[in-house]
């Protein structure tokens, strides 16, 4: 048992670290490491394009979407190589927040079902950032629900023409290409239905409107689709198999792993050995001991969970299921710690002014955007159900809408 | 990076669970609960017999010289097994201190007795309620002589000999502290059972009367001494704890599925569901918490203060948490003595206390932390 590189990883991260050292936005590092629980805010420069730029020298460096095969602009790494290169790109990472969804799912999805043409058009320029893409998945009748969807494409010759709305899209305003997946079958149940594509967020009758969000930012949309002509050529998947190729997507969503997750743990320590209270500092208070003491265990267990994950990869295994618990322990976490981080600092707390003695009103920020963290890329409670199905082998849910025509499931309650 | 452990302690792993699935029924268990005998003596014997005793003792004291990481994975099967036998107090504690600070002659004449199953040892620390520390122990040492009270003594009333802490002096520092060693057949030590949550561990009173002890370690060294082995212990019960949890997760996995109610299995309700996986998202985190307190245990590493604490917490919660949430999941059912679910209750709550409470370990954590943090 160790936590040593093998002679090869470790040639592997010396090089990635002598690259980096050589070519890394070295002016946005203080900014970088500053701004804290993955929000991005940049004072003079716009965040898509000094990521853009960071992309696609990595890309002409040979370091962009590590894992991809080369011919599509890749690497042709390894698992663990690609989690050494995210420990040593560390702040620089942040930047590549506009990108995680084209490398992370959409771009998995063109390898997979895309034809040739497709992917040499794209892939090489999905990994270089020229090309950004987002996810149109979610929709206001499908959220937790996916397959709930109402997004119609209707065939027309050699075209399809789609309707409908989509919701919570990250990045939609600043995408050049979407995936996106839509209902073809109503007549059949609603898992058979279903029709994966790409196309071009600049197509005639795309509409992109912002979210403003319950913390007051604006990082998701809402895309309108009105009469949108997408040739059949750039359909993933055959017909009606939009589902399985979802699930495709969905996969390599999960299979992160190594994943830069925030607890708040390490900025709640701090905050609470600097503190000073009525009788003495914050850590010396024999309840918030007892609070940081096991936030301090769930933030080492998180951590360990991961190098257990990174061990097996590093072996070449598959990584174990144990990997599914990060986000549902790290997003009631942030919560939790933001709230009471609030509470020590008492009626004060109150304020989101960004006094020092405030901790520059971090916690604030934090308690206002922590229930995105419980609810974006599956609830806490679609976690448990998956834990619950996959991990410990309980029968799924019973269904009432399985088995029956897409168009006979009732859409309103009492 | 290997941060796991290697096949040949994954195979020693499966062999120990092989061995206590046959010797160690919750069956057996029920024999020593029921009071039928104070330990299990055939399992004892059996775990000796395996090498599993001396797993961590070196060959030239009788042991098999293999190392720490092949302690903790022994220790996840006696957990999960419920093994009512003196293992802990025996291998974690007295063999440790043995190890830590015993003199050659001490080794020699206890460790070899210890890996042939013929010698039970325990640590006596305790002198009533409260938490680990200096201020608490009383019990005086001088002219080779100890007089006072020690309780609770896990497996007191079957141990042959206790590593005792006892005050030499009054300074008001750690270094009051000496460490001994006591045959409990002895003149002057009286030694009563006392009943507890888990009766298939048994606890004990023992009362020293002006009774014969040889010094263990330095004098004035016995409190560094009680600090070491104490982390050391937390890493090893940590394991025993994550093997108890999940086993009890595994029980409440199976009812859940077995179980018909309303027309369907339970599991199938999300109530349901969602409490088990929690439970599963307890055990991970103790056992990547644990592998870590393995990893600085093994290594002899300056973490070990902080991993140990961490695996400690973790562990204890974990357990408490499965445990607790398997008699919900068997309802009524879980309720009864016939079903297993309250041994696994027991022992988690009995764990959850022999080196300090809950509490006594988050301050432990928090100090380690900023120590660190400041230095």
């Amino acid at each position: 048992m160790n936590f040593d590189d093998t002679p090869q990883e470790a040639a592997f991260r010396a090089e990635a670290r002598k690259w980096i050292e050589a070519n890394a936005p070295k002016e946005l590092e203080a900014e970088l490491s500053s701004s804290s629980l993955g929000r991005i805010r940049l004072q003079n420069h716009d965040m898509v394009e000094v990521g853009k730029a960071w992309q696609k020298k990595k890309a002409d460096g040979g370091w962009a979407c590590l894992h991809w095969p080369k011919e599509y602009g890749g690497r042709g790494a390894s698992p663990i190589e690609r989690v050494i290169w995210q420990q040593e790109e560390g702040v620089y990472g942040k930047l590549t927040q506009p990108f995680q969804i084209g490398e992370g799912m959409c771009g998995p999805t063109v390898m997979a079902f895309g034809s040739e043409e497709a992917k040499r058009l794209h892939l090489p320029k999905l990994a270089s950032g020229e090309e950004i893409w987002c996810q149109l998945f979610s929709e206001p009748a499908g959220g937790s629900d996916v397959a709930g969807l109402r997004t119609r494409a209707e065939r027309k010759g050699d075209n399809w023409i789609v309707n409908g709305q989509k919701i919570w899209t990250s990045g939609a305003h600043y995408s050049d290409y979407g995936l996106l997946i839509t209902r073809t079958d109503p007549n059949v149940p609603k898992h058979k239905g279903l029709t994966m594509f790409f196309l071009s967020m600049r197509s005639p009758g795309v509409e992109v409107r912002p979210i403003k969000q319950a913390n007051g930012m604006q990082e998701f949309n809402e895309v309108y689709f009105t009469d949108v002509v997408i040739p059949d050529s750039q359909r993933l998947g055959a017909v009606g198999d939009g589902w399985n190729v979802s699930l495709t997507t969905l996969m390599n969503e999960r299979m992160s792993i190594g994943a830069r997750l925030a607890t708040g743990f390490p900025e709640m320590f701090e905050f609470c050995s600097n503190l000073m209270l009525e009788d003495g500092l914050a850590i010396d208070d024999r309840a918030t001991r007892s609070k940081l003491a096991n936030w301090a265990v769930k933030a080492s267990g998180l951590k360990y969970t991961s190098y257990r994950a990174i061990s097996a990869l590093s072996k070449g295994e598959r990584p174990g299921p144990e990997n599914s618990i990060g986000k549902l322990v790290a997003g009631s976490m942030l919560q939790d710690i933001a709230m009471y981080a609030m509470d020590l600092e008492g009626a004060a707390g109150v304020l989101t002014g960004a006094s020092e003695e405030q901790a520059h009103g971090q916690f604030q920020q934090m308690m206002l955007s922590s229930p995105s963290m419980r609810i974006a890329g599956g609830t806490d409670e679609i976690l448990r159900n998956i834990i619950a199905e996959r991990v410990l082998g309980l029968p799924g849910d019973i269904r009432v809408d399985k088995d029956v025509p897409f168009n006979k499931i009732p859409t309103k309650g009492r | 990076m290997n941060f796991d452990f290697s096949d040949d302690q994954k195979q020693l792993r499966d062999e120990a669970r092989k061995f206590l699935n046959e010797k160690c029924s919750p069956k057996a268990v029920r024999a020593v609960l029921d009071g039928k005998a104070p330990y299990d003596r055939e399992l004892w014997k059996g775990l000796a017999d395996m090498g599993f005793l001396g797993v961590a003792i070196p060959e030239s004291y009788g042991g098999a010289g293999a190392g720490h990481l092949e302690l903790c994975v022994i220790a996840e099967e006696i957990g999960r097994a419920l093994a009512p036998v003196p293992f802990s107090s025996t291998v974690y504690l007295a063999a440790e201190a043995l190890l830590l600070a015993g003199s050659e002659a001490q080794k020699q004449k206890w460790l070899p007795a210890i890996a042939r199953g013929e010698a039970i040892g325990t640590l006596a620390l305790f002198e009533g309620k409260g938490n680990p520390s200096p201020e608490a122990i009383k019990l005086s040492s001088g002219g080779g002589t100890l007089s006072g009270m020690k309780t609770p003594v896990a497996d007191g009333a079957i141990a042959d000999f206790a590593i005792v802490a006892a005050r030499a002096g009054s300074s008001g520092r750690e270094t009051d502290i000496s460490l001994f060693l006591v045959d409990l057949k002895s003149d002057g030590v009286e030694i009563k059972s006392l009943t507890n949550v888990d009766p298939s561990r048994g606890q004990a009173e023992i009362t020293f009367r002006n009774c014969k002890a040889e010094p263990l370690g330095r004098a004035g060294e016995g409190w560094s001494a009680i600090s070491q082995i104490l982390d050391r212990a937390a890493v090893l019960i940590a394991f025993e704890q994550v093997g108890g949890a999940d086993r009890a997760l595994e029980m409440g996995r199976d009812y859940a599925l077995d179980r018909i109610a309303f027309g369907r299995p339970i599991g199938s309700f999300q109530a349901v569901k969602h409490m088990l996986a929690d439970m599963y998202v307890s055990a991970t985190l103790a056992r990547s918490n644990c592998y870590y307190g393995a990893w600085a245990l093994s290594t002899n590493s300056s973490e070990l203060p902080e991993a140990a604490a961490s695996a400690r917490i973790s562990a204890t919660q974990a357990f408490q948490h499965c445990a607790k949430n398997n008699i919900q999941v068997h309802g009524g059912m879980g309720f009864t003595w016939e079903f297993d679910c309250h041994m696994y209750y027991r022992r988690s709550n009995a764990l959850a206390l022999g080196l300090g409470s809950q509490s006594y370990w988050e301050d432990a954590l928090i100090d380690r932390m900023r120590k660190r943090n400041a230095a």
